[in-house]
C-alpha cells in the first residue's frame, strides 16, 4: 500500500506546523518520521490518519491511488496507535480489539464468531493470549502498547500509523518491543509509519527515515545513508554525537563524530589539534574521552578502543594530539554557524 | 466519639510542629459543635422506645410526607441527571460567546439563599406570576402543588450534577475519541460506546448528591409547596410543624430517621466518588 | 481541555442545537428567577424599595445577620486551618473517619441542624432546666442562631483547604524549618501565602451561606421581630404578610450578596486557572 503526499501545509493560528511536505512511501515499508518536538512530525502523522487536515487547498494525500485528503478518520481505514495508546479503559482487552469490527454497519459487520476468531488471532499475534478479559488498567505498559496495536490491526488497515510507539515505556521494555516490532512488521507486511524523536530508534528500526525540522523535511533515505551522508547541518547534529570544530586558521566550522577522531601522542607532528584529556571513561570495548582543545579552549568528545587506550597508557590530564580522518566522510561545512 | 479518634491518633514522626494543637482543636470543636448535638437526636429518640418511634412515624401524615419528599427528590435527581449532563457537556465541549458567564450562572442555586430562591420561584409560578399566568389556563398548576416542589428541588440540585460531571468530562482524553473514529466508529457510536460509559459513575454520584440535598431541603420549598398536610407537606416542614406544636418526640423521631438516611447517602456518595475517581484515574 | 480535532468534533448544527438548549434552560430556570427578584423589588418604585431596607425591623435584621456571620465565620475559618494542618501535614489513624465527619453537616437537613440545638438547649432539652435556672437564653435567642449557623457552615473552609494542602505536600515547610524558621514563622511565611486564596475562597463561601441560611436558623430563632430575625427570616415574615415589594427588596440584598460571592469565586478560579497555566 503506497502513500503519496504532495505539498502538505498546515497552520495553527500563526504557527506554521507543516510548510509543504512532499513524500512518497512504497509498499510494505517501515518508515520513521524523525525530528525534535515541534518539527511537525505528529501533525503529519495525524493527517495521514485523517485526524487532522491540511489548510484548505494546500496539499494532497493519496493512499493507494485514492485521494483521501478530505476523508475523515472513520472512512479512511488507517490503523492509528496513539502515543498513550488511548485504550478504552472501561472495556476489556477483548472488547478493545473487537471495537473496530463491532461498530461496522450491519451489512459489513462480521458475525460474532468471526469477530471472536479474528480477535483471538490478533491477540495471539501480539502475544497476549489469555489476557482477553483483563481491563487495560491491569496491564503493563508494553502489554497496553500491544493491545493498541492489535486494536488498530483488527480493521485490516491499509497503513499502520504509530505515534511515538515507545515513548511511554521504560528503557528495557523499549528495547524488547523495538526488536519485536521489527520482526512483527516483517510478518504482517503492512506499510507502517511511526513517529519518534529518538534517532537510535529510527535508525535501528526503519527501512526509510524521514528527518523533519520546523515543518519541513530535511532528508529522506535509508538509515545508513542518512547517518553516513547527512544532507544538512541539522541532520548531522540531530543524528548521533557530533563535535563542532574550527580548523586552525580557518573560519568555518566542521562536524566530526567522536569515532572519527584519531588520538595520537602529543609529540606526533601529523596531529591537527592538541588537547588535554579532561575526563576519561571506558565501558566495554570502547572509551569516551572529553578533551579540551589547547588553542581554542573548546571541549570535544572522542571515542577510542579500550585496547588503544591501554596501549597508549593515557590518563586524565595528559596532553594528546588529535587527527581528523583525512577527509571525514560526512562533514559538510556548516556555513553559517 | 470525639475522644476515640484522639486516643487512636498516634503521634507521627514529623518535624513539623503543631500536631497536638491542631488535631486537638479540630477534634474538640468537631465534637462540641457537630457530634455531641447530633448524638442528642439518637439519645432522645432511643428514649422513646421502639413503640414510641413507630407511633411517631407510622401516621398517614408522616408516611405521605416521606413518600412526597423521597419521590420528588428522586425525580428531581433524575431530571438533573439529564439536564445537568446537557449543561456540563455544552460548557466543556463547545466554545461560544458567553460560555464563562453561563458557567458561573450554574452556581446560582448555591449562591442564592434558599429563602430567596423560594419566594422568587413562587412569584414566577404562582397563578398570576410571570410563568404561572400562561400555565394556569393550560390546566398546569405549579405553585402550591407537587410540581412546584419538584421545580424547587430540581433548582437547588442542578449544580451538584453539573459540577460533578464537568471535571470528568474535561479529563476525557480526546485521543480516545480519535481512536474510535480511526477504527471506523460513527459519532453516535463513539459517544455511546466510548465517551458515555466513563461518565456513568459521575452521573450517578451527581444525581445522588442532588437527591441527598433535596430530601433535606426546606427554604426553597416551603414557599412554593402550599404545605397541605398529606398532599404537599415535605418531611423537613413536618419536623418544624411538630416542633411548633411541642410534639418533641415526633419531631425527634423524624429527625433521627432523616439523619440515618442522610448518613447512608453520605456513605454511598463517598464510595461512589471513590469508585468514580478510581475508574477515571486509570 | 485540549481542543478536540476536527475529526471528532460534533457537527455545527448539533452544537448549535445543544448550546441553544442549554442556554435557554439555564436562562429560564436560573436567570429569570434571579431577574424576577429585582423586578419585583422595584415594582412599587425606588422609594418603597429603600424604605423597606431602612425601616427599623429590616435594619435590625441586617445588623443581626452581620453579627451572626461575624461570629460564625471566624470560628469556622480557624477550624478549617487547624483541621487542614492536622490532616494534610500529619499521618494518624482515623484520618479518613475524621474527614468524613467534617463533611457531616453538609449531609444533614438544615431543619435537623437547628433541631439538635433545641434538643440540647431548649426548654425541654438536656441543659434546658439548668439554663433556665441561670437565666441564660440560647434557643429563641442570638446564641442559638450563631450555633446553628456554625453548624451548617462548618465544613466550608476546611473543605477548600484540605485538598489543596494535601496536594501541596510539606516540602516547603520542611525547607523553612531546615533554614531555621520557627513553627509559627513557617506557618505565617510559607504555609499561609500558599493557601491564602483557597482560605479566602472558603471564607466567602462560608460567609454567603452564613448570611443566607434559613432552615436551621428558622428553627432556633423564635421569630421575634427586631430581635431574632435575620434577613432571610425577615424576608419570610414580609412575604407571609403579603408585603411582596418589601420582601423582594430584602431578598434583592441577599441576592446581591450571592452575586458578589459568585463574582469573587469566578475571579479566584480564573486566577488559579491562570496560575496553573503558567506553571
Amino acid at each position: 500500500m503506497s502513500i503519496l503526499v504532495q505539498n502538505l501545509r498546515r497552520t495553527f493560528g500563526t504557527f506554521q506546523a507543516l510548510r509543504g511536505i512532499n513524500l512518497e512511501i512504497g509498499h510494505h515499508q517501515l518508515v520513521a518520521l524523525l525530528g525534535p518536538s515541534g518539527s511537525g512530525k505528529t501533525t503529519f502523522l495525524r493527517m495521514l490518519g485523517g485526524l487532522d487536515f491540511p489548510d484548505p487547498g494546500n496539499g494532497r494525500i493519496i493512499i493507494d491511488d485514492e485521494d483521501v485528503t478530505e476523508q475523515p478518520a472513520a472512512d479512511r481505514k488507517t490503523g492509528f496507535v496513539f502515543q498513550h495508546y488511548a485504550l478504552f479503559n472501561h472495556l476489556t482487552v477483548y472488547e478493545n480489539v473487537a471495537f473496530g469490527l463491532e461498530v461496522r454497519p450491519k451489512a459489513t459487520r462480521p458475525s460474532k464468531n468471526a469477530i471472536c476468531d479474528r480477535v483471538l488471532e490478533l491477540l495471539r499475534l501480539v502475544q497476549l493470549e489469555g489476557l482477553e478479559q483483563r481491563l487495560p488498567s491491569e496491564l503493563s505498559g508494553g502489554q497496553r502498547q500491544r493491545v493498541a496495536l492489535a486494536r488498530a490491526l483488527a480493521i485490516d488497515p491499509k497503513v499502520l500509523l504509530l505515534d511515538e510507539p515507545f515513548g511511554a515505556l521504560d528503557a528495557k521494555v523499549r528495547k524488547d518491543l523495538r526488536r519485536w516490532l521489527r520482526s512483527f512488521h516483517q510478518e504482517i507486511g503492512v506499510t507502517t509509519v511511526f513517529v519518534t524523536h529518538d534517532q537510535q530508534e529510527a535508525l535501528e528500526l526503519a527501512d526509510m527515515v524521514v528527518v523533519m525540522n520546523q515543518g519541513q523535511i530535511e532528508q529522506v533515505g535509508p538509515p545508513q545513508e542518512i547517518y553516513d551522508h547527512p544532507a544538512t547541518p541539522f541532520v548531522y547534529e540531530f543524528l548521533g554525537d557530533v563535535n563542532k570544530v574550527r580548523k586552525p586558521g580557518r573560519p568555518d566550522l566542521f562536524y566530526v563524530r567522536p569515532h572519527e577522531i584519531q588520538i595520537v601522542f602529543a609529540g606526533d607532528c601529523s596531529a591537527d589539534f592538541h588537547a588535554r584529556i579532561e575526563h576519561l571513561f571506558a565501558a566495554g570495548p570502547s572509551a569516551r574521552l572529553t578533551l579540551r582543545l589547547l588553542d581554542s579552549r573548546e571541549t570535544i568528545d572522542a571515542d577510542m578502543t579500550r585496547q588503544q587506550l591501554d596501549e597508549m597508557g593515557l590518563s586524565e590530564g595528559d596532553e594528546v594530539g588529535l587527527k581528523l580522518s583525512a577527509s571525514p566522510p560526512s562533514a559538510p561545512p556548516a556555513a553559517s554557524l | 466519639m470525639a475522644t476515640v479518634s484522639k486516643n487512636t491518633a498516634k503521634r507521627p514522626r514529623s518535624i513539623l510542629p503543631g500536631f497536638g494543637l491542631s488535631l486537638g482543636f479540630t477534634v474538640t470543636y468537631l465534637g462540641l459543635v457537630v457530634l455531641i448535638p447530633l448524638t442528642m437526636v439518637f439519645v432522645k429518640t432511643s428514649g422513646l422506645g421502639f413503640a414510641g418511634i413507630w407511633k411517631a412515624v407510622s401516621t398517614d401524615r408522616v408516611l405521605a410526607a416521606f413518600r412526597l419528599t423521597f419521590g420528588l427528590s428522586a425525580l428531581a435527581g433524575a431530571i438533573n441527571c439529564v439536564c445537568g449532563f446537557l449543561v456540563a457537556w455544552v460548557l466543556v465541549r463547545y466554545r461560544f460567546p458567553g460560555r464563562r458567564f453561563l458557567d458561573a450562572v450554574v452556581d446560582l442555586p448555591f449562591a442564592m439563599p434558599t429563602a430567596v430562591a423560594g419566594i422568587a420561584l413562587t412569584a414566577l409560578y404562582a397563578p398570576n406570576g410571570w410563568f404561572g399566568q400562561y400555565l394556569t389556563p393550560l390546566g398546569i398548576k405549579v405553585a402550591f402543588a407537587p410540581l412546584g416542589i419538584l421545580l424547587a428541588l430540581t433548582f437547588i440540585g442542578l449544580p451538584f450534577v453539573v459540577r460533578t460531571i464537568q471535571p470528568v468530562l474535561e479529563d476525557l482524553e480526546p485521543a480516545q475519541e480519535e481512536a474510535a473514529a480511526s477504527l471506523g466508529a460513527t459519532r453516535g457510536q463513539t459517544f455511546w460506546r466510548v465517551v458515555f460509559p466513563p461518565l456513568i459513575p459521575a452521573l450517578i454520584t451527581g444525581s445522588t448528591l442532588s437527591f441527598a440535598r433535596a430530601i433535606g431541603e426546606y427554604g426553597s420549598v416551603v414557599f412554593i409547596a402550599g404545605n397541605m398536610p398529606g398532599k404537599t407537606e415535605i418531611v423537613p416542614l413536618l419536623i418544624i410543624t411538630k416542633l411548633e406544636q411541642y410534639d418533641f418526640a415526633g419531631a425527634t423521631a423524624l429527625a433521627a430517621l432523616m439523619l440515618v438516611i442522610s448518613f447512608l447517602l453520605l456513605l454511598i456518595t463517598n464510595s461512589l466518588q471513590r469508585w468514580s475517581s478510581r475508574r477515571h484515574s486509570k | 481541555m485540549k481542543t478536540p480535532s476536527r475529526s471528532v468534533q460534533d457537527p455545527l448544527w448539533a452544537q448549535t442545537l445543544l448550546i441553544g438548549a442549554a442556554v435557554s434552560f439555564l436562562g429560564l430556570f436560573l436567570l429569570v428567577p434571579l431577574a424576577s427578584i429585582f423586578v419585583e423589588a422595584f415594582r412599587k418604585g425606588i422609594a418603597v424599595y429603600f424604605s423597606a431596607l431602612t425601616e427599623d425591623n429590616a435594619r435590625a435584621a441586617i445588623v443581626l445577620t452581620l453579627t451572626v456571620a461575624a461570629i460564625a465565620v471566624p470560628f469556622n475559618a480557624l477550624f478549617g486551618v487547624a483541621a487542614s494542618w492536622a490532616i494534610a501535614k500529619f499521618q494518624f489513624k482515623g484520618k479518613s473517619l475524621l474527614l468524613a465527619l467534617i463533611d457531616l453537616p453538609f449531609a444533614v437537613s438544615p431543619v435537623v441542624s437547628g433541631l439538635v440545638y433545641v434538643l440540647l438547649f431548649g426548654a425541654k432539652g438536656v441543659f434546658g432546666p439548668w439554663l433556665k435556672a441561670h437565666d441564660i437564653h440560647i434557643i429563641f435567642a442570638v446564641p442559638g442562631m450563631v450555633l446553628a449557623t456554625i453548624f451548617v457552615t462548618f465544613p466550608f473552609v476546611a473543605r477548600e483547604l484540605i485538598p489543596l494542602m494535601q496536594a501541596q505536600g510539606s516540602d516547603e515547610e520542611y525547607a523553612a524549618l531546615s533554614l531555621g524558621a520557627s513553627g509559627w514563622q513557617t506557618f505565617r511565611r510559607v504555609t499561609l501565602p500558599n493557601i491564602k486564596w483557597a482560605l479566602f475562597y472558603g471564607i466567602i463561601l462560608c460567609n454567603a451561606r452564613a448570611m443566607g441560611e434559613f432552615g436551621a436558623v428558622s428553627v432556633v430563632s423564635g421569630h421575634i421581630r427586631g430581635e431574632t430575625n435575620t434577613l432571610p427570616l425577615h424576608v419570610e415574615v414580609l412575604y407571609n404578610e403579603y408585603n411582596f415589594a418589601a420582601a423582594f427588596a430584602c431578598a434583592s440584598m441577599l441576592s446581591l450578596l450571592g452575586l458578589l460571592t459568585l463574582c469573587l469565586k469566578t475571579l479566584i478560579e480564573w486566577r488559579a486557572g491562570l496560575r496553573r497555566h503558567n506553571h
